[in-house]
This record gives structure tokens, sequence and C-alpha cells, in this order.
């Protein structure tokens, strides 16, 4: 699969980091070679294998449906770079 | 050089059982170490005041009678650990000045036994690297050199740090994590100790996440029983992991010495791999003639998916990726870029707070489980994930633990393979496949090559089966009697 700078702008989009237009282009280069050196996985057959998305075949403990932890928004926001009154402040999105 | 930073652990800790010295001495000998050491950068934060606190504890503690399993062991932890009150950063520019209002449960579990922290060391930004390059603080410098030259090496990554500390006499041991290799890679490099539990043996807890399905805590240190010694402390259930395992854990340490005789060892002939430098492959069949001579009987064996474990890595590894680092987005913590709009504002600090390498694999990672690719590539490597996973079910149906060598190469120059992605990525070929399943794994110094140096071996063990990777790692640290030591030049 070869990835063109279109494609790099899209994927950058969705992944919410900007790349300026000048960087499209090795980016596609870069991510090109790495995806044809991945496509060597399409030689594995796979027909009726079970995709294994975990490392050890536990099923995920439950827990009681409470309140563990909280009413803590000190520690919460001492990390902010903004915060005002006990909640953090963040760039106007509704105009 | 002091007397008290070339000491084992297990001689550090029974020097201060027995009172020889206090953990004060031994700690601020290491800060004069790690002090006069500055050129390795292996620390980004040296935190020599809460060390001595620590220390002055631990005497009490001690004085008391009330020592805990490392009381008053000065160790280093990297900076992927959440550490309370003290800034913990990935060494990446997005978290910025992050300092945890939490303590990483690792990290928690030493403390409770009575170690000592001496700093936060430096690693490649969230793991991902093979040479520490990508280091938002710049690369670590291994303390070995080629003989007769100066060039400047890698200490391996992502825990070059971990690993040079521990090499270098700065520390008694260090805290690591290993998603595609980075504990033991880094330790073959640096003529150390480094072991990857099972998946699930070390909570996940407070460790920055890089790909949480293959991501596992160790340790590093200079001998195999150190290793044992720091494992069973940092190991154990916890519940603020869902993933962390609920078994008991063993004493590892009582597994060292014991012999090995009657193990069944398998070579997997797929890690024969072209090219491999012919040092290397003496020192596997050295370790085969090693084992054998402690009684082990040694088999080849097959696990038929080896070359297809990296590529699967590098779908898996940046999927979860660029689904963990979505939390940066400059909002609760970490740098902020300011801009105009909301989107703009997490474009920008994403843009800046991110490095190259770690920007590519949130890219990688977005784009295959992006609308259209998801099944041709994500679903695609979780396939070709159990293949790899069942390749090791079998061979462990007629063997107790595999032998390879740890790394395909000894430690390179810095920037020797930096411009090339994937070549640093096949750093981690014979390491990378244990992460896919699961599964725990040691790499100890074996030997040195022709330019002096030092090269690993790798142990595979089955699921839970550590105690038998100390045994086997034990009798080959006897055989090995790897004495070499890095030439003192910083």
């Amino acid at each position: 699969m070869t990835i063109d700078a279109a494609t790099v702008r899209k994927v950058a989009k969705l992944a919410h980091i900007r790349e300026s237009d000048d960087r499209l282009a090795p980016l596609a280069a870069e991510l090109s070679s790495i995806m044809q050196w991945i496509e060597q996985l399409n030689e594995v057959d796979t027909a009726g294998v079970d995709p294994m998305a975990s490392a050890v075949a536990v099923s995920l403990p439950l827990r009681e449906d409470v309140v563990t932890a909280g009413g803590d928004s000190g520690p919460v926001l001492a990390n902010a770079p903004g915060a005002r009154g006990g909640f953090f402040v963040v760039p106007k999105v509704v105009e | 050089m002091n007397a008290l930073t070339g000491l084992t652990l297990k001689a550090a800790l029974e020097g201060l059982r027995s009172r020889r010295f206090s953990a004060e001495e031994i700690t601020r000998a290491h800060l004069d170490a790690i002090e006069s050491a500055r050129a390795l950068n292996a620390f980004v934060l040296e935190t020599p005041d809460k060390a001595l606190d620590m220390a002055r504890a631990s005497d009490a503690r001690i004085a008391a009678g009330d020592a805990g399993a490392l009381e008053g062991a000065p160790i280093g932890v990297k900076d992927l650990f959440c550490t309370r009150g003290v800034r913990s950063t990935a060494a990446s520019r997005v978290l910025g000045n992050f300092i945890p209002p939490y303590e990483s449960t690792v990290t928690a579990n030493l403390w409770r036994d009575g170690a000592v922290m001496l700093g936060k060391l430096n690693m490649d930004e969230f793991a991902m690297g093979s040479s520490n390059e990508t280091s938002a603080f710049g690369p670590v410098i291994n303390p070995w050199r080629s003989a007769g030259s100066n060039q400047q090496l890698t200490p391996g990554g992502s825990s070059g740090g971990s690993a040079a500390a521990v090499a270098a006499d700065l520390v008694l041991g260090a805290t690591a994590t290993d998603t595609g290799g980075s504990i033991r890679q880094p330790a073959s490099l640096t003529g150390t100790v480094g072991i990857k539990p099972t998946y699930g043996r070390c909570s996940r807890w407070g460790v920055v996440a890089f790909a949480s399905s293959l991501d596992q805590a160790g340790p590093i240190a200079r001998t195999v029983e150190d290793a044992a010694i720091l494992l069973r402390s940092m190991s154990g259930h916890d519940e603020k992991d869902s993933t962390s395992l609920p078994n008991e854990v063993p004493d590892f340490q009582s597994f060292v010495g014991r012999s090995p005789k009657g193990l069944r060892i398998g070579v997997p002939k797929e890690y024969r791999v072209d090219g491999m430098p012919p040092e290397i492959e003496s020192l596997w069949a050295q370790g085969v003639a090693w084992l054998k001579d402690a009684g082990c009987e040694v088999v080849e064996v097959s696990l038929p998916h080896t070359r297809y474990a990296l590529p699967a890595y590098y779908i898996i590894a940046p999927a979860e990726a660029s689904s963990n680092l979505a939390r940066y987005d400059g909002m609760r913590y970490g740098l902020r870029v300011d801009a105009p709009t909301l989107n703009e504002v997490y474009e920008s600090t994403r843009a800046a707070g991110f490095g190259d390498e770690v920007k590519r694999r949130i890219l990688i990672g977005t784009y295959v489980l992006s609308a259209g690719y998801y099944d041709a590539y994500y679903l695609k490597a979780q396939k070709v994930r159990r293949r790899i996973a069942d390749d090791f079910d079998q061979a462990f149906g007629s063997v107790d633990a595999l032998l390879t060598p740890t790394a395909p190469s000894a430690a390179f120059g810095l920037g020797e393979n930096s411009s090339d992605p994937v070549a640093m990525y096949l750093n981690d070929i014979f390491t990378v496949t244990v992460n896919l399943a699961g599964l725990p794994a040691l790499s100890l110094p074996g030997g040195v090559d022709a330019k002096g140096l030092p090269l690993g071996l790798q142990l595979i063990g089955r699921a839970l089966d550590e105690g038998t990777l100390f045994t086997l790692a034990g009798a080959l640290e006897q055989a090995a009697d790897f004495k070499a030591r890095p030439a003192r030049w910083w």
C-alpha cells in the first residue's frame, strides 16, 4: 500500500497532529516504506484464526458499581494548564 | 570509585542488614557517582533530597528491626513510572512539567519494601525506540566503548537510562519496561541482566501507557539473583489494573542456584537469521554447550511465524499507541500551545509536544485503524499474533524453555540507524515475539565481541514460569563467568 500526501493530511487530521505542507511528501514516503514492509503479513494464512487481543486468557474481572474514589478535584487539577473554581479551563467550543 | 557503588544488590542488602554501612552512606555514594557521571545522560531528574530522606527512614527501620526486603537499597526509576510529587515525563515534551499526584503500583511496591529512589532515568520518548535517541532529553550514552575507540555508542532502548545506570554502577538496580524488547535489548547492549515477566505479573497502573496489551514492567540489574530479588518486590496482583494476574508471586530468588539438570531446552531454528554476526552465532552455540554441560537436553524447535512478529507488532503497537496517546490534548495536564480554536490547540499542542518517531507511530496507528483499513491491517495482525502465540504453545509442549540471542548486534554508534525506521525496528527481531505471546523472557550477558562489547543471551519461558528462567540463567551466568566491565571514561 502506497500512502500519498493527501492520505497523510487526512490521517494527521484524524490524529490531531498539525503537519506543515512541506512535511506531507516526506512523511508519505516514510510511512509507505513502513507499510510496504508490513505487507508481508499477507503471506500468512489466517483463515479461521481467532484474532488475539489480549496476551493472557483471563476474563476481565467486574467490580461493584460503586464510587471508590472521588471528590478530589485539587490533585486532579494540579497539573492543568488552566483551572478555575474547581474546573478545567479550555478554549471556547461554541460560538 | 567508591567501594559502596560496585556491590551487587544482594551484597548491599547483606551489608545494610548487618549494619556494615548505613543506607545513608550507600545512598550518598551513589549520589556522588551519579553527579560525576552526567556525561552519560542516564538521569533526566536526580532526586538527592528525597533519596537521603528515604535512606534515613530506612536506617531508622533497620535500627528498629523492621527492615523490608529491599531496605536501604538505592535504585533508579525509568521516567515512564509515575512517582508522586516527582516530575514524570516519559521523556516527552508533551508531558512538560507533569508532577503526578499518585504513585505507580510497581514503585509503591518497591518503596513498601524499603528501596530508596535516586532519581528518574532517561528513555526513548514514550518507550518508542531502540537507541534512546528519541528522548526529548537527548540520548543516553552507553558506558561501554569499542576497544581503542572514542565513538559514542547507544545503550539501546527504550530503557537505555536504566541499563546504562546499572552498567556504570550509578544504581544497584533499576525499573524498566518492555513493550517489544525495551528491557532485554538494552540489557544485552550494556552487559546487564533484564527480565520481562509474564504479561500481568507487574501492575501497569501508573505506568505511562504505550501499547497496553504488550507493556510490561521488569527490572534491570547486575546479576540474575539481583533481578530475581527486584522482580519479586515489583510483582503482585493489583485491582487497579484489570489485566494484573491474581497468581501468587513466587520467591524468584530461591530458583537461582538450583540445578537445571534434566530440563529440555529448545533452540528455535527461525532465529538463525541472515546477516547475523558470527560472534552472536558462536555465543549462541556456546550457550547451548553450557546448558548441555549443566545437564540440560537441547533440541531444535520450530517457531514458523517468527518473521511475521515484527510487522504484526508494527500494526498492533502503533494502533494501541494512537489510542493511548489521544489523551495528550493540552487540556488537563502537560503542554498546551494556545491557538484560536479548540481543534487548533489540540493540533498545535501535539505537533509541538511529540517527537518524530512518536508522531510516525501515531500516524501509522491512526491509519491502520481508520475506516476501510481495520480488517486488512489491524484484524490481520491480531490473527497473526494468535499464530505466533500458537507456535510457542506448540514448542512448549516438548521443551521447558527456549534459548536465543537477545539482539542482532552489539551496541552501535549513535546516529547509525536513526535515518531508517525499519532498520531500527529490526533491533527487536528476537525480543518482540514474546511480547505478542505474553511470555516471560530474560537477557543476561554471555560474552563480548571482538571489539570488547557485551552480547546477550535470551531465555524464553512458559507463562508464569519465571522460576525456570532464573534457574537456567543462574547456570548460564555461572558458566559464562562474565567479568568484563566498561572502562571508566566519564
